[in-house]
């Protein structure tokens, strides 16, 4: 493998592996600041200690999401140094203002929130983890701009052999970044829902601290359905974007080969990428896709044989992705609606409650199919219609990203392992007993 | 000018990373040698806890910044030193988790696993950043494509190690006088004496680097063209003595001032040395990346200006409240309350 294909494979595993953990911090952190709000509106001592507890789960997480972030942006210079230099003009500019506006904020007021129990009155404390929760959403704002400018180049013009700044109103303001961030954050407060719900779900069948988390598990599910729900709306408009301004992603995202008028979706599709069709075609739904797509049964959709070879994404890939992600979103809203109706019955639920334990993982699964329709889908290009992936790299031996790569592989893991083990243990011991040990006050 | 402005921030940054993250570096490096047991341990971890990921996000900013001034500088710098800075990048990884991990299992073990990780985490960052910086100074092989000719072993020259052994040794004394500001009893005297004895070896290193960088670099060219500047590396030297003196007098809090000040010093040393170049070549001065063929255009250098003056001084307020607000000796009862 070439220096390419290993710079591939390490940007892949450092995002997907970063990935794991900034969803759960995006949402969570939410979710701790209402808890904390809560104890300060009301002095019910129970939704400190809901705070205190998930913000143990948040902290390990953080601090993992934190450290892999580092990578991320040393990764556009180490191996992708020939984008870095066409890019970095409107790319390199957005990461630092993401690290000068949000990075700051959200690591120095985590420590705050951390350290400042005893320090600092409850509504000062309760800010910092606000701080948290908004600086860590602005931060995702910022890449998320960045990534929608690789999706959809606005506000640029081609001078000296690299792409400067026209309009950087332009590039902030563009509707498929916005797009982006909302879909991407409604899916990180799935995961955030999903993740309480799962947890509260394990102490609730064991009738542990029934109340604690009888109050986890609803706060969990009111903000899972609201994003499930929103998701499936978003999404929607969100793939009408992308029939516009990705016509090649979309058609890969669908398997879908030949333009027609009034396009079908099918039920059950096997790509069969080598000879540029579909194997199985099942359950076809006329005008379905070109409904999708454009918001019109008639509409006519651009199939990928209109498109040259060497502009096609690999199609199984993308196609599978978007599938799975698209399920399971619907299942999210299936789980949530049930939940909700079960929600003053939880404990004469264990069925469901067991399946919300292990439900988990799932939103996270979705995220991370997402995120390979997003960037997938987007091949051959690393900007979209203006930069080749494979003229972006550096001009590195790839003796050097092989090691490095399968040094992420056993780093990452070792890390992921500890990570889970720790959160693991921390979330089956539960929260700290309620006649909390308060010790020498501040005075 | 907006490049100049630039190329004087980018050192700024890179200065005050140092100056901050230089205490948590040199602290983690000295853990075994000033913590006898693990009450002590956990006061050491308890004096860099509030703070060194908010330190950190300085690295991020300067690198941020790198690629957002001056784009083929971040390109070729971060692919020519693309193993140092891997390097770099694992150790702070584990650096970073440890403070988030070490307490999550009773075990000794797993802490003894997270402290070692921490020591690793913590020097081989300063050592490969003064190493990366030495370089830097002296000039690295790049050819006209902005390639660099050469491997981590390129950067293993007499020269690169003394800026990697410098550094270290700048961070060891300025963690120990952080300790010594933060801890009492038998560890901030362990603390305060070590600063001092490490101040030793710091003031040979400083000596022997800034002759070498007589020998090694055209630092001086810019120098001796406008004496003026020889008030930095002036800064330098000055913070390096008070150092000394506040230490005698047992002022702490000025003691890790002017240690701060020695660093941000000596960093700017190099860097006003530099200007303009930002990676010179030592192939041919011709291939040199400098503020001028290696920047953004006009717009996006006015755009993160204002950006910069911004936001840079609200930050720089909320730390030092966050400093404030953490500025007692950390003491064994707090840490009791927060890990639980």
């Amino acid at each position: 493998m070439d220096a390419l294909w290993l710079s591939r494979l390490q940007f892949a595993a450092a995002t997907f592996f970063h990935f794991i953990f900034v969803p759960l911090t995006l949402g969570l952190s939410l979710l701790i600041a209402i808890m904390e709000t809560k104890y300060v509106r009301t002095g019910d001592e129970e939704y400190k200690r809901m705070a205190r507890f998930w913000g143990k789960l948040f902290i390990i997480n953080f601090a993992v999401g934190v450290v892999t972030g580092i990578t991320l942006e040393f990764q556009f210079g180490t191996n992708w140094s020939r984008y870095s230099k066409y890019v970095g003009d409107i790319f390199g500019s957005l990461l630092a203002i993401e690290a000068t506006v949000a990075f700051f904020l959200e690591s120095t007021f985590l420590a705050v929130w951390i350290f400042g129990w005893n320090r600092l009155s409850p509504k000062l404390h309760c800010l910092a983890i606000w701080l948290v929760a908004g600086a860590s959403n602005l931060s995702a704002l910022w890449i998320l701009i960045a990534n929608g400018w690789m999706q959809h180049p606005v506000g640029y013009t081609l001078r000296g052999g690299r792409a400067e700044l026209t309009d950087f109103i332009a590039i902030i303001t563009q509707p498929f970044s916005w797009q982006i961030f909302f879909h991407t954050i409604s899916g990180a407060y799935i995961v955030a829902g999903f993740f309480v719900m799962g947890v509260s779900a394990y102490h609730l069948l064991r009738r542990h601290e029934v109340a604690f988390f009888t109050k986890s598990f609803r706060l969990g599910l009111v903000f899972a359905l609201i994003f499930s729900a929103g998701e499936v709306f978003q999404g929607h408009i969100h793939g009408g974007e992308v029939a516009k301004i990705q016509p090649t992603k979309l058609a890969a995202m669908e398997s879908f080969w030949e333009t027609k008028a009034n396009a079908p979706m099918y039920l059950l599709v096997v790509p069969d990428e080598k000879n540029e069709r579909n194997a199985i075609e099942f359950g076809p739904l006329p005008g379905v896709l070109s409904m999708l797509a454009y918001h019109s049964p008639t509409a006519t959709v651009k199939g990928l044989k209109d498109f040259p070879p060497e502009d096609r994404p690999p199609v199984t890939l993308t196609f599978l992705a978007f599938r799975l992600m698209v399920g399971l979103g619907f299942l999210f809203v299936l789980l949530t609606v049930w939940g909700w109706l079960k929600r003053d019955r939880l404990l004469d639920n264990p069925g469901y409650l067991k399946l919300m334990l292990y439900a988990i993982p799932l939103p996270y699964i979705a995220l991370q199919a997402g995120w390979i329709v997003t960037e997938v889908g987007r091949q051959p290009w690393i900007v979209y219609g203006l930069m080749r992936t494979k003229d972006a790299v550096s001009p590195i031996a790839a003796s050097q990203v092989g090691i490095s790569l399968a040094a992420f592989v056993l780093v990452y893991s070792l890390l992921g392992a500890a990570a889970f083990y720790l959160m693991t243990k921390v979330a089956k011991q539960g929260p700290e007993p309620l006649t909390v040990p308060v010790t020498a006050e501040e005075v | 000018m907006l490049e100049t402005i630039w190329f004087v921030l980018w050192g700024v940054l890179w200065a005050v990373y140092f100056m901050l993250d230089g205490y948590d570096l040199g602290l983690g490096t000295l853990l075994p040698i000033l913590a006898k047991d693990d009450a002590e341990k956990r006061i050491v971890y308890g004096a860099m806890g509030p703070h060194w990921d908010g330190n950190e996000v300085w690295l991020i900013t300067a690198g941020g910044v790198t690629f957002a001034a001056f784009p083929t500088t971040y390109a070729v710098m971060f692919s020519g030193l693309y193993s140092a800075l891997m390097l770099i990048l694992f150790a702070l990884i584990l650096r970073g988790v440890t403070f988030a991990f070490r307490g999550g299992l009773d075990s000794p073990g797993w802490r003894k696993l997270w402290d070692l990780c921490l020591v690793v985490g913590s020097f081989l960052p300063g050592l490969l950043l003064g190493v990366a910086f030495a370089n830097i100074f002296r000039g690295l092989p790049i050819d006209q494509d902005g390639i660099f000719q050469g491997t981590l072993f390129t950067l293993l020259n007499p020269y690169g190690l003394a800026g990697g052994v410098l550094f270290v040794l700048f961070f060891m004394v300025h963690g120990s006088l952080w300790l010594a500001i933060k801890s009492e009893g038998e560890l901030h005297r362990r603390a305060a004496a070590l600063a001092g004895k490490l101040w030793w070896a710091l003031l040979v290193m400083a000596v022997i680097f800034l002759l070498a960088t007589r020998r090694a670099t055209h630092l001086y060219d810019n120098y001796l063209a406008n004496p003026l500047l020889f008030l930095i590396p002036a800064v330098a030297v000055a913070g390096l003595i008070m150092v000394k003196i506040f230490l005698g007098r047992q002022a702490w809090w000025r003691a890790w001032f002017a240690s701060a000040a020695a660093i941000v010093g000596t960093t700017l040393f190099g860097v006003a040395g530099l200007y303009p170049n930002l990676l010179p070549s030592s192939l041919d001065p011709a291939f040199s990346l400098t503020a001028f063929n290696s920047s953004s255009s006009q717009l996006t250098l006015k755009i993160m200006l204002g950006v910069a003056l911004t936001f840079v001084p609200i930050v720089i307020a909320y730390q030092v409240w966050s400093h404030l607000l953490f500025k007692d000796k950390v003491k064994e009862e707090d840490l009791a309350y927060e890990e639980s």
